[in-house]
Parts: structure tokens; C-alpha cells; sequence
């Protein structure tokens, strides 16, 4: 037979009550071995891999990525004897017991975020010990008892790995008191679908059923003694159409992933999670707590461009990438360097202004988790090709979404690349923390007046956003106005450096 | 008194020196080096606490065996075969570490501290040591453990909750894993001085003569009771080896923010002979604490070792070492691999026949195996057993302690149902 296992979430540090999971590494129908890494979750210490405990194969994943969890919750199911006698999916005759989404051979992997959600009152989970179950006797315990059947279950796995100073204070607080109402688990009923085991329908409805292959027993009814009706059905299956959207051939946009698709199919609801979350909570805190102020250069860069032109032939630099961004890195530090006090930070609660006498130099990057803004450390301390080997380094390791939490903390100030796709420039928000950032905008060959006439040149446009409460207009406007000048004319590097 | 200058003597010699001493003045040649606001500035200086100098060294990290006018007498005795036990020791170590830790990630353990990058330290120490002598580990050595016979499960049950390090210390001189920092290090002064007034040192019979040896690490030295330690392991000259494995980090902070100048630089202000040596390599290991050891068994009293190596690892699992450190430090002293080095030296002495190679791989999974099936068994200790062991002989306190308990407990409704206890 086969056996199924299911392993709840583990409390990967010292009394963490959740996790969240950030990615599969192993996908429905997977042969997994004991201590393979099959899941990477993310607590509020770290990012962990999780081993995977028996081998088998994969039969479930019971949790998406970007759903939080708490410990003890079962994220997948392993069978671990995949190679039994009896077939892994359940006897037919009990498998029409079962909602079509719960049945252990169904690709649970494209299974909506309700499903896991629904998971704890399938099966009491206990750490470590063998569920010899089949479908039918698995599913016995599926709809029963409602709240008191899923807090018994939490109740057992919460007690069964002792947690040192953790655990057994957990359980106790969760264990019913003899004094305490309410009904054992003996007592609960061990099916509470009206009218028992299989859902209720007249024969042309059960045909409509089949045609449109909508599970009567998955259906809510709706009908006068709880039979369902054919409007039941007609919106079961238009449910099951509009979901399947999410995962159409084709259409497995990356934003979409973990979302739920309304009823019409014209809309998909995704949870703001991880990155996205992330962002959302420095934007909101920069931009209502800093008053931002930005200002503007236009200039003429072609002597920059000459530049790049130059190092990229230079035998010292074959093996790194030489583009603007790095002269108007390196720019940008030499006027942090003629204005110092830029490079400073708020801090609200002691009243203080925090001068930096290092920069960090924060690089705004997309990647496929989203907006990152990793750093450059001690970027002041670097040569120019020092710089473009960390720009480098910087750049791949936030394309890999490698990007780890020390890479990102401890920015003095940044600069974030618009240009790179093809806009002029913009107004960007502080990176909390941080005094100025600095917009570089697209290169453009422009009609522009050099020498006294009109000429083809280079141009592209600069804006630099300031913290006004502790950067006056003057201040900002003397670093723009100097990272402009090297820019335009790269030898002043040389009098200023 | 006579031999280093009266008291009268000292003012007149520092009149007497003091023109002649250009180079002591600031920025002279001779001056202290420069202190720095930022401790880690010093961490590269060739006399802070991260430095190289004087480590006594017996095979490079490239796995090459260096001659050394000491030590070498230490480790001639030692055949190949001793040397392949060694690699055997380190190797399932190791995978009990990685055993573990699988396990801790699974949900079976707590908490894990692994021992991995440390193992030549333990395990060379370990295997100096004899039968009679006793140790004192904090809690991360899991190679001495092994190599002083203890079951390695038997080291999980702490870590899973189940008890409080319950194995014997005395069938294996090796004492119950002490997760408070530094503290043991007076135990282990104190079980010394004990030895000492049982004289069982110095006698010259080596079934006799006993030493002490206890473990700790870089942050174990900035605590008070380690300082302590030093002063009374120094003036009763006991018998004891302190043994500080260096693994440059105390959880987050670096060895750079405990000292300025080698730990073991600390042990001659008490009095205290100090060696420091390459942790990472099992041979020198084993030598200096053989040295210390016999010192020690002799009656020549205490020696602090400094084991410089590295904690590869994680400090437990639940610490984040990439929020702290660089990857870089980490991939530098991953190319040091303890376990590579003597492998490395083996292979190419034509030491290391295939059939070992073999049969120790397949003894390190059925240890895995072993490790996993044992901790998953170890079910719960009865809610008793908490009051048993207080105490030798009955007590007041704990008996009224367990009546409320058990009536407390009975009152709950699984009880009745037939609870897991």
C-alpha cells in the first residue's frame, strides 16, 4: 500500500511561531531522498532549506510559495512506498467521496491557496509518525468537526517534537481543561454532509454535470433539502473555467503566481508578500516621512562617452563592464566627497542627523523577485576598476536573486539607472535610511549648442531627490551640480579626486 | 625577587634607560601599534588576535608534512593506520553534523550546534588523552565525545529536549555538555585541583597520573568565570589543559571585538604557559595537547592551548552566519577543510587504499541512518522524571512541587483518553 506522510512545518530557530515558503525545489510526482533540500522558507531570523525527512515521491505540496505558515501546519505529502501493492490514487468507488481537488493523485501543485488552507482539518498531523492511510480512511476525517477537530490535530502536533522552553508551554496553553465545555473528540460525528455520503441531484442535472465534468460532490448546494440544483452547477463551472485562467498554457505570468482569478475571470487578487511587501513598506515610510525635494541637470555627457570608449579598449579593463552608470558612480562619490554632509541619514528617534564617513553605494536593481537595492561597501575606498568589478558582482548576484540581507543594509546613498530603459528621468523616493538619490537618465544623441554652434552630441538629464529636513536646496543643488561637471567633463575627476 | 630587581632597583633602571630610548617614544620603530577606533582594523595586524604568527604546524594546508623541532616527537609514534582512525573520527563526525542538522531542519531537534570546520581540533585533542583523564566540554564538541566512546545519539537528547545531557561522565571522562558560556572552566579548575589532592599527578605511573581538560571557545575568554579559571588553574598549578578552540566568531561578534592581541597571549599574565596552534590540522593538534597533557599529568601544572580555526558553520541553528560575515571568509577557510588536509596527506603517501575509502563511506551513512532512526524513537520522558534527579536523596520541596504537578495534570481531559505520557 502506499503510505503517505506529511511533514509539517518545523520551527527552524528557537521559538518562531511561522515561515514563509519562498520556493519549491521539488514539484508533485518527484522522487525525493531522505535529507534532500526540497523547500526554501524564509522565518523572521533567516532563509533555510528544509530537508526533506523520508524518500519517496513527492504526492502533494500542500502550501504555495508566498504563503506564511505556522509551525506545525503539514506543507507536503510524501509517499513513502510509492512501489506498494495498491495503486497510490484511491479506490474509485471512494474517490467519488472526494472533492477532485484533495485526491492525493490530482496536481495539487496548481491547486488554489484555499486548499492549503483547508489541509489541517484533513489529517491530525503528528512529527515523525507513520500514516498508514488509504483515500477512504483519510478522508473519513475530512469535513468533521469543524474548528475542534483542527484545533485536536494542532493540538498533537504541537506536542509532539519538544521544543526546549517552547513547547510544552505551547501545548499546554491549547489542552481542554476538564472544566472546560464542549464535546470530545469521540463524541464528534464523523460526517456532517446533510443527507449523508453523496451529494443529491435530479437526473438531468447529474447529466450536466458529467458534460461540463463538474463533480457533483464538490458542488454547495443550494436546493430545498439540500439538493443541488442546475444553477449550482452552471457556477461551479464557471468557477473552475475562470481558475483555470491562472493556469492556462501560456499563461503563467510570473506576476500571477498565488493568485486567485474572480469568478468572471477578469481580475486575479495577489497577496503582497516578500519583495513586493518590502517595498511597499520603505516607499510608504520614505516618502511620508522624508520631504522629498528633487532637482534637474540637462547636459552634454559625450566627453564621458569618449571615456567609456577609451577604458573599454584599455587591456586593464578587458574584463570588466565599463557604461556610464560607473563614471556617474564614481562622479557621484567625488561630490559626496567635496559635500560630505549629503551623505547622511535622519534618525528620528534620538533627534540626531548621522553623518557617514563611508558610502555604501546603493544600486537600484529589478530583478525577478522584484525591486532590490543592494550596495556597494565602502565603495569610496575602490579604484575605478575596482568599482566596476563590485558593479559587476553586484548586478549578476541581483539577477540570480541572490541578493542576501547584509547586501542590502547599511546604504548611504544611491543611484538608480532609469536610462536603462530608455527614460529620461524621473522622481525617485529615497531609499529609507539615506539623504539623496540620484536619477541617470537615457544618453541621447541630441542637437546641442557646443562652441557656439549646433552640434550632435551626447545628452542625457540627471535629477537628484534630497531629504530636505536635513539637505537644503543649496546643498542639493551644489552635488548635482558637480556630479554634472565630471560628467560633462570626466577631467575634473582629476582636480577633485 | 633577587632575579628580576628589587623594588628600589626598578625607578633607577627606567631613569637609567630612558635617554637611551628613542625608539619607545610615539611612532618610533619599537612603538605599540597604532590603536584604532575600529577593532577590526587590527584583525590583520601581525599581532592581533586573528594573526598566523607562531601557530605550530605540522601538515600544511596543502596536506604536506612540515618538520617541526618540538612537536615532532609527539606524533612519531603514530602509524598510518592511527592516522586513517583519525580521518575516520573526522569523517563521522562530520556526517553526525550533517545528521543532525537535517534534523533540526525536519523538525526532530530543537536546536543543533554543529562542530563542522572543528574537527581536527577535537578530534586530535580527543585522541591525546587517556582513559583516566577527564574532560569538560561546552557544547559544540561532538568530535571528543566520539572519540571518548560516548554514543553520539546520546548527545542529541539534549538537543531534541529530552533530557538534560543525560549520559554518565565518569564511564567515559566526559562530563555533560554545559551550554552556559565559560562556566565549566572553573568545574574543570576544581575537578583538577581535586585530582591534584588525590594525588594522582605526578606520581610517574601512567595508569595513574590524571589531567583535566577543558573546552571553550573565543568568547568563552571574555568571560569572567574563564579569567578565574586562570587564576586558579595558575597558582595551584593543577593539572589541567585549557583548551580554546579559536573558531573566531562568539555567535556574531568577531574574535577582533573579544581581544587585541592572540588569545592565547592572555595565559602568561597568570602565570599560565600558552601554545597556539593550527586547529585545522589533526597532527599538531594531537601534539600540543599531548604536550600540555603530559605536562599536566606530571605535575607541571596547567597549559592554555589556542586552537585557531573556524566555525564553517552556522553558531547554532538558529543563527544566520550570512547577515555577519563574508562569503569570502567562509570560502578561504572552506579551501583549509580539516578533513581534506589529512586526506590529502594520506593519498599521497599511498595511504589510503580504496577499500577504506569505501567501507568508511559506508559507515558514515549507516551512522546517518543510525542518528536518524535513534532520534526519532526517543519518544517523551515522562513529566516524573523532571523531579528525579534534582536531588540524590528525597527533598521537601521537590515532593510538594510534584503533588501540585500531578493533580494539575490530571485535571486536563486527554488524560482520561490516554494521553502520549
Amino acid at each position: 500500500m502506499p503510505t503517505f506522510q506529511q511533514f509539517p512545518l518545523p520551527d527552524a530557530g528557537e521559538g518562531l511561531t511561522e515561515a514563509e515558503i519562498v520556493e519549491w525545489h521539488v514539484a508533485v510526482g518527484d522522487r525525493v531522498e531522505v535529507n534532500q533540500t526540497i523547500v526554501e522558507i524564509e522565518t523572521a531570523k533567516s532563509l533555510v532549506d528544509l530537508p526533506c525527512p523520508w524518500a519517496g515521491v513527492v504526492a502533494r505540496l500542500l502550501v504555495e510559495p508566498g504563503q506564511t505558515v505556522e509551525v506545525g501546519t503539514p506543507i507536503i505529502e510524501i509517499d513513502t512506498d510509492p512501489d506498494g501493492e495498491a495503486p497510490a490514487a484511491p479506490a474509485p468507488a471512494e474517490a467519488s467521496d472526494e472533492t477532485p481537488a484533495s485526491s492525493p493523485s490530482s496536481s495539487a501543485s496548481t491547486s488554489s491557496s484555499d486548499e492549503g488552507a483547508d489541509l489541517p482539518d484533513e489529517v491530525p498531523v503528528t512529527t515523525g509518525s507513520v500514516h498508514r492511510v488509504g483515500g477512504a480512511e483519510r478522508h473519513r476525517g475530512v469535513e468533521p468537526g469543524g474548528a475542534d477537530e483542527v484545533e485536536a490535530a494542532r493540538e498533537t502536533a504541537a506536542r509532539e517534537p519538544v521544543l526546549v522552553g517552547y513547547g510544552l508551554a505551547d501545548a499546554t496553553e491549547r489542552r481542554a481543561r476538564a472544566h472546560a465545555p464542549g464535546a470530545t473528540a469521540a463524541e464528534r460525528t464523523a460526517d456532517t454532509r446533510p443527507g449523508g455520503g453523496h451529494a443529491m441531484a435530479k437526473p438531468p442535472v447529474r447529466k450536466l454535470a458529467r458534460e461540463l465534468g463538474v463533480d457533483l460532490d464538490s458542488v454547495s448546494p443550494t436546493g430545498p433539502g439540500g439538493i443541488v440544483t442546475r444553477e449550482d452547477v452552471l457556477a461551479q463551472a464557471a468557477q473552475a473555467e475562470a481558475r483555470t485562467l491562472a493556469t492556462y498554457a501560456g499563461d503563467d505570468q510570473p506576476w500571477l503566481a498565488s493568485g486567485t482569478v474572480s469568478a468572471d475571470g477578469r481580475q486575479t487578487r495577489v497577496p503582497v508578500k516578500s519583495v513586493r511587501k518590502r517595498t511597499a513598506e520603505a516607499m510608504v515610510a520614505s516618502a511620508f516621512t522624508a520631504p522629498h525635494v528633487t532637482v534637474f541637470h540637462t547636459l552634454d555627457v559625450t566627453r564621458t562617452m569618449r571615456l567609456v570608449e577609451t577604458l573599454r579598449a584599455d587591456r586593464e579593463f578587458a574584463d570588466v563592464r565599463v557604461t556610464p552608470l560607473l563614471i556617474a558612480a564614481k562622479a557621484l562619490m567625488l561630490a559626496v566627497r567635496r559635500h560630505p554632509e549629503i551623505n547622511a541619514a535622519w534618525d528620528e528617534p534620538t533627534q540626531e542627523i548621522v553623518y557617514k564617513h563611508y558610502i555604501n553605494l546603493g544600486i537600484a536593481a529589478a530583478t525577478p523577485r522584484g525591486l532590490v537595492v543592494p550596495n556597494i561597501k565602502d565603495a569610496h575606498r575602490m579604484g575605478l576598476r575596482e568599482l566596476a568589478q563590485a558593479l559587476g558582482d553586484l548586478t549578476s548576484t541581483a539577477r540570480a536573486g541572490k541578493t542576501s540581507p547584509t547586501d542590502m543594509a547599511d546604504g548611504t546613498i544611491t543611484i538608480t539607472n532609469v536610462g536603462v530603459f530608455g527614460i529620461d528621468t524621473g522622481t525617485p523616493i529615497l531609499n529609507p535610511g539615506e539623504a539623496a538619490i540620484l536619477a541617470f537618465g537615457a544618453i541621447r544623441q541630441q542637437p546641442w549648442v557646443h562652441k557656439g554652434k549646433i552640434k550632435v552630441r551626447h545628452v542625457t538629464q540627471l535629477a537628484l531627490s534630497f531629504d530636505h529636513r536635513l539637505v537644503d536646496g543649496e546643498l542639493g543643488a551644489r552635488v548635482l551640480a558637480d556630479v554634472a561637471k565630471i560628467l560633462a567633463d570626466p577631467a575634473h575627476g582629476l582636480v577633485w579626486g | 625577587m633577587s632575579q628580576t630587581g628589587t623594588p628600589a632597583d626598578a625607578p633607577r633602571t627606567a631613569v637609567s634607560t630612558a635617554p637611551q630610548s628613542p625608539a619607545a617614544t610615539p611612532g618610533g620603530p619599537a612603538a605599540a601599534p597604532v590603536p584604532t577606533t575600529d577593532g577590526r582594523a587590527a584583525a590583520h595586524s601581525s599581532s592581533g588576535p586573528l594573526s598566523d604568527g607562531g601557530l605550530v604546524q605540522l601538515l600544511t594546508p596543502d596536506g604536506e608534512r612540515v618538520a617541526h623541532p618540538e612537536y615532532d616527537r609527539y606524533v612519531a609514534h603514530l602509524s598510518d593506520e592511527d592516522l586513517r582512525q583519525m580521518l575516520r573520527d573526522m569523517v563521522l563526525v562530520r556526517r553526525f553534523d550533517t545528521e543532525a542538522t537535517a534534523l533540526q531542519r525536519q523538525g526532530e531537534l530543537a536546536l543543533f550546534a554543529q562542530s563542522l570546520g572543528q574537527e581536527a581540533a577535537q578530534v586530535g585533542s580527543g585522541r591525546a588523552l587517556r582513559p583516566q583523564d577527564h574532560v569538560f566540554p561546552s557544547y559544540r564538541e561532538h568530535g571528543v565525545a566520539h572519540v571518548r566512546g560516548l554514543e553520539l545519539t546520546d548527545l542529541l537528547r539534549l538537543f531534541r529536549g529530552v533530557d538534560h545531557g543525560g549520559w554518565d561522565p565518569t564511564s567515559h571522562g566526559f562530563h555533560l555538555y554545559t551550554l552556559v558560556i565559560g562556566s565549566h572552566t572553573l568545574h574543570a579548575t576544581g575537578y583538577a585541583m581535586g585530582v591534584q589532592r588525590d594525588g594522582a599527578v605526578g606520581t610517574g605511573d601512567p595508569e595513574r597520573d590524571t589531567a583535566v581538560i577543558a573546552y571553550f571557545g573565543d568568547g568563552a575568554t571574555a568571560q569572567g568565570d574563564v579569567s578565574e579559571s586562570l587564576v586558579f588553574a595558575g597558582v595551584n598549578q593543577a593539572p589541567l589543559v585549557l583548551f580554546c578552540q579559536n573558531n573566531q566568531w562568539a555567535i556574531s561578534e568577531p574574535t577582533t571585538r573579544q581581544a587585541r592581541v592572540p588569545l592565547a597571549a592572555r595565559a602568561p599574565g597568570f602565570g599560565i604557559p600558552a601554545v597556539r596552534v593550527d586547529g585545522n590540522d589533526v597532527l599538531a593538534s594531537y601534539a600540543v595537547t599531548a604536550q600540555a597533557l603530559e605536562r599536566a599529568r606530571t605535575g607541571g601544572g596547567p597549559t592554555f592551548v589556542e586552537a585557531f580555526t573556524y566555525r564553517m558553520g552556522a553558531h547554532t541553528t538558529s543563527d544566520d552566519p550570512t547577515r555577519y560575515r563574508a562569503a569570502e571568509q567562509e570560502a578561504l577557510w572552506r579551501r583549509r577543510d580539516p578533513i581534506d588536509r589529512l586526506r590529502t596527506y594520506l593519498v599521497a603517501r599511498g595511504a589510503l587504499p580504496d577499500e577504506f575509502v569505501a567501507s568508511l563511506t559506508a559507515e558514515a551513512d549507516a551512522l546517518g541512518e543510525h542518528v536518524r532512526t535513534q532520534v526519532r524513537a526517543m519518544g517523551r520522558p515522562s513529566a516524573a522524571s523532571m523531579f528525579e534527579h534534582v536531588y540524590a536523596t528525597p527533598h521537601a520541596t521537590v515532593e510538594a512541587e510534584r503533588a501540585w504537578f500531578e493533580s494539575y495534570e490530571s485535571s486536563f481531559l486527554d488524560r482520561a483518553e490516554g494521553s502520549p505520557r
